[in-house]
């Protein structure tokens, strides 16, 4: 216990772990395919059209 | 320092904006790149925009059809948030770099902050809120829902994005109708404000930065004060263009890690600094 106190992982590194994590489940349902499918189409709404 | 952001900033604006045919044609990229999100906010309607920018990215996966708990993004803002923070905005944003160098101009008295800066800074967090989060769930236009932030707020998206894309593309040019004069307008004033004050859409309007803001007291790229050192000049308060006292330096969620502080010090006792596992957060304090 004490050791595990002495040795607590920083803020950050959970915070890296986490998001390593949720980027993970993210690529798993796809979303990054439709983040690519939004972003190399011109958006109309970006540049005040839409 | 200074220069040494300086060229970084410019350096990662060229990079991550560097599709040349892009402006000639009024065309956008349209490769694998853009399945990454560059960590600043960067209009991937930007005809030179390489990779995605992380606000639209979310807006996009919330604009889905039902709802999706947006894990790829929220990854995403845990990961850089947590490894740097707001060094991101300091150094790594292309609009963040438009507002320093149109600081940079001689004219007005310039000013760190606006008044009320202690209401007005919880500008971004409603906008990241209203606009970003609630506003792309709720908000449609037609049967559709919208990017709300990104259509009626984000003056990157207007620079970088709109006035290339309408100054080579004609037939994007004949569609302009209001919303566009509103962004225009809305771009006109930050960019007029900036002149006279630091960085107005980072320090009250950028959802993006109250996201990094959040992980700043924790972040692995901190600005560590030996308290030890320290003589209490107040030079660093001085220097700290967003108006900060040496102890919230760096784990405010203001700070942006430029580090005028800590070229500013006469006895070097601010430095950047990689917390070592283990270490409390507020060991300068």
């Amino acid at each position: 216990m004490s050791f595990w106190k002495k040795n607590k992982p920083p803020g950050w590194l959970w915070g890296a772990l986490i998001g390593i994590l949720f980027l993970g489940v993210g690529i798993l349902q796809g979303q990054f395919a439709v983040i690519w499918r939004k972003a190399v189409m011109i958006c109309m709404e970006c540049i005040g059209i839409g | 320092m200074k220069k040494l952001r300086l060229a970084v900033q410019l350096i990662f604006t060229i990079l991550t904006n560097g599709y040349t045919y892009g402006y000639l044609n009024g065309k956008i990229y349209q490769g694998t790149l853009k399945y990454a999100c560059v960590p600043g906010l960067n209009c991937y309607s930007c005809p030179g925009a390489v990779a995605s920018c992380p606000i639209g990215a979310l807006q996009a996966l919330l604009n889905q059809r039902g709802f999706q708990i947006p894990f790829g993004m929220l990854g995403f803002f845990f990961l850089v948030g947590s490894l740097l923070g707001r060094f991101v905005c300091g150094w790594l944003c292309p609009f963040g770099l438009v507002q320093d160098l149109l600081h940079k101009i001689p004219f007005f008295h310039k000013r760190k902050r606006l008044p009320l800066h202690h209401i007005l800074k919880f500008g971004k967090y409603a906008a990241l809120l209203l606009f970003v989060c609630i506003g792309s769930v709720f908000l449609f236009g037609g049967f559709a829902k919208v990017p709300a932030f990104c259509k009626y707020i984000c003056p990157s998206g207007t620079l970088f994005g709109a006035v290339p894309l309408l100054a080579a593309n004609k037939l994007l040019r004949s569609q302009v109708g209001g919303l566009f004069f509103w962004k225009l307008g809305v771009l006109l004033f930050l960019l007029l404000l900036s002149v006279m004050v630091y960085r107005p859409f980072c320090q009250y309007l950028c959802p993006l930065g109250a996201v990094y803001g959040l992980f700043n007291r924790f972040s692995l790229v901190q600005i560590h004060w030996d308290k030890q050192l320290c003589i209490s000049c107040g030079a660093c308060e001085k220097a700290c263009p967003v108006a900060l006292s040496v102890s919230q330096i760096s784990h405010s969620p203001e700070c942006i890690r430029c580090g005028k502080c800590i070229e500013a010090c006469p006895k070097n006792c601010l430095h950047f600094f990689h917390r070592k596992p283990g270490e409390d957060s507020n060991a300068g304090n």
